[in-house]
This record gives structure tokens, sequence and C-alpha cells, in this order.
């Protein structure tokens, strides 16, 4: 099993998923992920996932799951990157991902994740 | 040069490798980079269906040379429990692995046919085809 290294920059968490996700891999991201949220303090995850040639639904499912996790632990989750293909066959899938924020690239997410706490104050 | 191909679903890590064998297929076929996103992430499904509902199977990949256009076709087959219900089991939302219940409706949304057969102790066999436009 692979495993997707967490990067930190400033209070934001970044994933990117460069490898060719297998089901061990998208359950060890979950927890990993929430340890290093705690651990860190992190405000933010932004996962890219401009490299990911498809999202299934078990993908698609720890996406979501990663959103509501970080919530729980007071910090906002956006998905970056997602190719054009894999949002088509998402919604055909039946999958919309409700609940997961979306940006088109790393620029975005960053910028979206700083108006997110800006409103918070 | 693509004659037909077997591959065993055993690990988590041959789901991957199947789809990468498809996604490799699917672009030499000619399949538009939709299509092709389409039918590895059925066959993900699939493939997964295979090693969590029987605990494990195999697919057996082709391409077709149609008269007009070529296809991909790709048959998953098990020795697992087998599905009772075949309506029930294509209603969206409806799992008995824990999952969301889009393996079987959503893959079948994904390709352009799909054939399902499975009886109660019989294993399942699923068959599903992509063509180039």
């Amino acid at each position: 099993m692979e495993r997707v290294p967490i990067l930190k920059l400033g209070d934001i968490l970044i994933v990117s998923i460069q490898i060719d996700l297998d089901d061990q891999s998208v359950l060890a991201l979950q927890e990993d992920l929430a340890d290093r949220v705690v651990s860190s303090g992190a405000r933010g995850v932004i996962i890219d996932i401009t490299a990911v040639e498809i999202v299934d639904s078990f993908i698609g499912r720890m996406l979501s799951t990663i959103a509501a996790m970080t919530r729980m632990l007071d910090a906002e989750t956006v998905v970056v990157g997602m190719r054009p293909a894999v949002a088509i066959t998402l919604v055909e899938l039946g999958l919309s991902l409700g609940g997961v924020r979306t940006a088109l690239n790393l620029e975005k997410g960053v910028a979206a994740l700083e108006h997110v706490r800006g409103t918070a104050g | 040069m693509n004659g037909p191909t077997e591959m065993p679903i055993a690990t988590n890590g041959d789901v991957v490798l199947v789809r990468q064998k498809v996604r490799g297929l699917a672009a030499e076929i000619g399949l538009s980079l939709v299509d092709q996103t389409k039918i590895v992430t059925a066959a993900s499904e699939l493939a997964r269906n295979a090693l969590v509902h029987a605990g494990g199977g195999r697919v057996h990949i082709e391409v077709l040379h149609g008269a007009r256009r070529p296809g991909l076709r790709l048959v998953f087959s098990d020795e697992g429990p087998g599905i009772p219900d075949l309506e029930q089991a294509l209603t969206e939302g409806w799992s008995t692995g824990g999952g969301l219940g889009l393996g079987l409706s959503g893959s079948r949304r994904l390709v352009d046919e799909f054939d399902l057969v499975s009886a109660p102790g019989e294993g399942t066999r699923v068959t599903v085809t992509k063509w180039a436009r």
C-alpha cells in the first residue's frame, strides 16, 4: 500500500494525490488526515486531484467523508483540480459530492479557504 | 495485437491493475477521454463488487471490431453468493456491501451495453461494453 504525503503550509494541509489509489490507501489517507488536522491545528485542507484519472464511488465517498470529518475538527476541506471527464463521469455515476467544496485549482482553493476564514471571523 | 486478456481480481491492488489495463486499451481503440474515464470508472466499480461481495473473481477483457467502430467489452465473473433479486440490486442506493449502492446501477449508466446474470449460489457475471463514437 502506498501512502499519500500530507504537506503543511501555514495553517493549511495540502494533499496532492499522485498515485493510482487503491482502497487501502484511501482509508489510510482519511485516518492520516484526521490525525494531522488535530496535531497541526490546521484550519483548512486542500485535496488536489489534478492527477487523478478516475473518481469512482469509493474515492468519491472518501472525499465526502474527509470533508465532513475535517469540518467536525474545525477545518474546511476544498477539493481542487478535478478533470472535466471526471466531473462528467461522477454525475452520471450518480455522485454529486454534496457537501464537498471544490475549486478549479490550488490557487483558487487557497483563496476559498481564506474567504471562509474571513467570513467566519 | 489485442487478444482477449484474463485478469484475476483477488486484492485491492488487482482492482488498480484492472483499471490501468482498461485505460490502456480504451485509449488504444480511440475512445474519447470522457468515454475512457467512464469505462475505467465502471471497471473499478465492478472489480470492487467482485472483491467485496464474492471475495474475488476475474475479468475477461476483449477488444471488439464492430462493422463501423471498435469497442471494448469487459466480463466480470465470480463464484460468490450470487444476487437473489436482480431488480433490487440494480436499484440506486441499494447496497449490501456497506457502500453507496452505486456500483451496479451507476456502472450501467456509464456504458453502452450492460448485462447482468446471477442467481443465488451460482455467482455473478456482469458484461459491459463501450463503443468508440
